[in-house]
């Protein structure tokens, strides 16, 4: 099978307006009669399903939390990008456009990443006329800050909250169309299946997690928004619920999963405290803003930092990367924290750390705050309590965060943070149109794989979502949908329903019937080490091949020798856990087969065997310049179908922030 | 920080669903770390439990940095445990010591019936948001961002109201099971904006109605649901609720 990629004809700048000037629409009589279902309530999920109930049609929306309100992109904390050009400094939706098709190292289809960046500024004004109190001036006006791998400042924000205060407004108005009818929510509810018929998505195969019973439920598309798999890791910055079950399933009902290797690594998390850690918490890549990142000159220096004279500093990637600074992308921060700690120069117990340090910062503010006042010779007590006080408007609650996890004070002393799994890039392989390689089955936001590339920007992935939600699925969906309005609704009875039931039946009684001496969690634990160590931030291909024979005999012994404990018609979540741990050890041997077969070193994934001299990540265009879309066809056995991508605009460089 | 490790006694609210009547079971847990985060203390003494082929404690969690909102424990008689402003699921153990008894219950309202264990139904607070929480504005329809300014004050104090993570942390505290730290969380943030001003007496009616209708209690000022908030929401905004409330009885004719 080939894949229809189904780009627009026309100038790159064009595409998008010509496509929906010539896209099928639907009637709003017919639209009452369309059923939409939609998976996840996240900025992705959330945003569609209220942009779908306002056109009319049918919606139900599905998430596995208590509240649509809870799902991890709350959990966001930097800012949104939105090519604005507010602060005049040379912003436009081309330089939006081309720093994130570089940023994603060439590895992204540039019509996809065209039309995120067109549709950025009307999910600015969306989110304010929804009551998103973003940060602002005191003239009243929106304020923006820098993010990584861009020169502009294009990112809005609230305070460290940016997540919580976007979903909190997609919510609003996904409760809006609850009260009116348009949309039926469904919380403490799992997908596990899709079900197909004549070819076509016709709806899904969800477990009331409270009572345990399976439900069918019928539409006409579904939209799977369900998030990325960095909980494959085990430890992410993830929430413990967040799993690929969904798209998983998708996946083995032959939707084609896209690059599935290209995982964040985000350069700025507390570390590993110990083997009892459950999940990592990230640090604001804000904060590389104005915190200084450093490690000491000597190799296992064991003074306070405090005590650590400037000179004796190595401020690594302002040595490294004097044009970007501390604002290099993540992979290259990452890359670059992995390679001092891997020579010695790590602090902290573990010295799997370096430092993030706020004190130049807290000095300058602290300046200027004075200065403001009329102060032109503060004494240094007045600068540092100024400057703290700047630091906490901007910063405040993830300091607070950092004392609470740590008890360590960051307004005295440096963070210590350390890459931790954070995105994934890779995802259900979509066309233009969201559709994955099956009819009728869509994925939006981080769920598909289409608009980072090999690497993601800042920023960017409250964008990408709400970009898909309220700007591009409501387009798209209708051209599906024309051509369904005579399709009635179909009733659960069907056999396709039946069939498709009792084979999720079927395994939750092989899992509960299993009763072996391992629970759930140690399995997780073993597949995520796994990952780490052989497909994490340095992989090659010896060690893949090796991660790939492991994740096989792990699946053996999880099938054999799982203990989950409780009923299946119960509250159980332990059994909801081993169905997810059980997709992703699936899912974690296809990503050491994407890993393996890109022999080339790009974005977030570094093959030891392609690197420049200086330690950077190769891409090899000649040989690996597509999109590896990957076809279930048995078990552990899947066929690559290659996307070549073509770059009409944005000319492929080595990626250089020197 | 220093680390020590730690015995403790865990008293902890069982209940099968729903139905059923619940009650205390004791559990000793061994060697828990003080780096260890409250809910990772309950990880281990789950994964004791599967071991043991006893039943694991059932508890709401998700993010675990404090945000999400699921978290919902009641710890030694406070909502969250004893740090101030904080989450359960960032409550860390160097707050025990050694030999400490900790008793953990759901939080216990009329309007958040229990499920399992320390998991109760807070579908309440969507259904008091889908009276009224929103500014109704379709998408796209939406003008320039920037087109009207807002004072900076103004939105900070929207953006504090609109800090609310939804726990129910201010429900489970008062001892009148009152809602109104939370609805007056939303109506601020939209009160205060000029967004939220053609909906602002409607929303303040339908959304304290809802809250009625829900069975939360009423407010009688003991301020126990500020002090307990994990995103110390103030209680000003149930002031200013009581005044938008006021007005808009007043000024509405129907």
């Amino acid at each position: 099978m080939s894949l229809d990629s189904k780009i627009p004809q026309g100038e790159m700048d064009k595409k998008w307006t010509d496509y929906k000037g010539h896209v099928k629409l639907v009637n709003p009589a017919n639209k009452r009669k369309l059923e939409v279902i939609v998976v996840g309530t996240g900025l992705a999920g959330a945003s569609a399903a209220a942009a779908l109930g306002e056109l009319g049609y049918k919606v139900k929306a599905f998430c596995f939390q208590d509240s649509p309100r809870r799902a991890h992109s709350i959990a966001a904390q930097g800012g949104i990008n939105a090519a604005k050009n507010y602060q005049n400094d040379g912003d436009s939706v081309f330089r939006l456009f081309y720093d994130t098709v570089k940023g994603g190292d060439y590895r992204a289809r540039e019509a996809n990443v065209h039309r995120l960046a067109e549709v950025s500024a009307a999910i600015i004004d969306q989110c304010v006329a929804q009551g998103v109190p973003f940060a602002r001036e005191y003239g009243g006006l929106l304020s923006n800050r820098s993010f990584g791998g861009t020169q502009v400042q294009r990112t809005f924000y609230a305070a460290g909250q940016t997540g919580q205060q976007l979903l909190l407004g997609a919510y609003s108005a996904l409760e809006r169309q609850v009260a009116l009818g348009n949309v039926t929510q469904y919380s403490r509810h799992e997908m596990l299946d899709v079900v197909m018929i004549d070819g076509k998505t016709r709806g899904i195969i969800a477990r009331d997690l409270v009572s345990g019973k399976l439900e069918r439920h019928f539409g006409h598309a579904v939209l799977l928004c369900t998030g990325g798999y960095g909980n494959v890791f085990y430890l992410s910055t993830n929430a413990m619920g967040s799993n690929v079950t969904a798209a998983w399933k998708a996946h083995k009902k032959g939707a084609f999963f896209g690059n599935p290797c290209f995982t964040q690594i985000h350069p700025t998390c507390i570390p590993v405290s110990g083997d009892h850690q459950s999940k990592l918490t990230l640090m604001s890549e804000s904060l590389r803003n104005d915190g200084r990142i450093w490690v000491p000159k000597a190799k296992d220096d064991k003074r306070k930092a405090v005590d650590i004279p400037e000179e004796e500093r190595d401020y690594y990637l302002e040595r490294r990367y004097p044009a970007f600074g501390n604002l290099v992308p993540r992979d290259v921060a990452s890359r670059a924290a992995k390679e001092r700690c891997d020579e010695g120069y790590g602090v902290g117990t573990t010295k799997m750390a370096v430092y993030l340090d706020f004190a130049d910062a807290i000095k300058r503010y602290g300046k200027i705050e004075a200065g403001k006042q009329g102060n032109h010779s503060p004494d240094d007590a007045t600068v540092i309590s100024l400057g703290k006080a700047v630091v906490e408007e901007k910063y405040g609650n993830l300091f607070e965060m950092y004392e609470k996890i740590t008890g360590e004070n960051p307004y005295e002393m440096p963070m210590r943070i350390y890459p931790a799994v954070h995105y994934t890039m890779g995802g259900l392989w979509v066309d233009y149109e969201l559709q994955t390689t099956v009819p009728g089955l869509y994925a939006l936001g981080e769920a598909n794989f289409s608009d980072h590339g090999a690497n993601r920007l800042g920023a960017s992935a409250l964008m990408q979502g709400l970009a898909d939600g309220y700007f591009v699925i409501p387009y798209t969906l209708g051209n599906y949908l024309a051509d369904e309005i005579a399709t009635k609704s179909i009733p659960i009875t069907h056999p396709a329903f039946e069939e498709t039931e009792r084979a999720v039946s079927e395994r939750i009684n092989k899992l509960m019937s299993i009763q072996g001496n391992q629970t759930v969690e140690s399995f997780h634990k073993r597949l995520g080490k796994i990952m780490w160590d052989k497909c994490g931030m340095a992989r090659n291909a010896k060690g893949l091949q090796e991660a790939i024979t492991e994740i096989q005999q792990l699946k053996k012994e999880f099938w054999s020798d799982v203990k989950i404990p409780g009923e299946i018609n119960e509250m159980n979540p332990e059994l909801d856990k081993a169905g997810r741990v059980a997709d992703f050890i699936e899912l974690g041997e296809l990503m050491c087969l994407d890993a393996l077969n890109r022999n080339e070193s790009c974005g977030g994934h570094f093959r030891e065997e392609s690197q420049t001299e200086d330690g950077e990540a190769k891409r090899d265009d000649a040989n690996y310049s597509y999109v590896a879309a990957w076809e279930y066809k048995n078990e552990s056995d899947w066929q690559l179908v290659k996307e070549p991508l073509n770059f009409e605009i944005v000319k492929p460089t080595q990626r250089s922030y020197k | 920080m220093e680390h020590y490790m730690m015995n403790l006694t865990l008293k902890v609210w069982k209940q099968k669903n729903s139905t059923t009547k619940g009650s205390f079971e004791t559990y000793p847990v061994k060697d828990i770390s003080s780096e260890m985060s409250f809910l990772e203390m309950f990880d281990v003494l789950n994964e004791q439990l599967i071991r043991d082929g006893k039943d694991p404690i059932a508890f709401d969690h998700d993010c675990r940095e404090g945000i999400c909102g699921m978290c919902s424990m009641y710890i030694n008689g406070r909502a969250h445990g004893p740090w101030t402003k904080n989450t359960t699921c960032q409550l860390h153990m160097r707050a025990f010591k050694d030999g400490d008894t900790i008793v953990v219950e759901p939080w216990r309202a009329s309007a958040f019936p229990v499920i399992k264990d320390l998991m109760v139904d807070r579908t309440a607070f969507d259904r008091i948001i889908q009276a009224g929480g929103y500014i109704s504005v379709n998408t796209g329809n939406a003008v320039d961002a920037n087109a009207i300014p807002i004072d900076k004050k103004d939105a900070d104090d929207a953006f504090m109201a609109a800090a609310c993570i939804g726990c129910g942390a201010c429900v489970a505290t008062c001892k009148n099971s009152s809602a109104m730290l939370f609805v007056s969380a939303k109506v601020s943030q939209l009160a205060l904006l000029p967004q939220g001003e053609p909906e602002r007496e409607s929303r303040v009616l339908n959304m304290v109605a809802q809250m009625d209708k829900e069975g939360f209690g009423n407010c009688t000022n003991t301020y126990a649901c500020e002090a307990e908030c994990p995103k110390g929401i103030s209680v000003s905004n149930i002031a200013r609720m009581n005044r938008e409330y006021l007005k808009a009885g007043l000024s509405t004719e129907d």
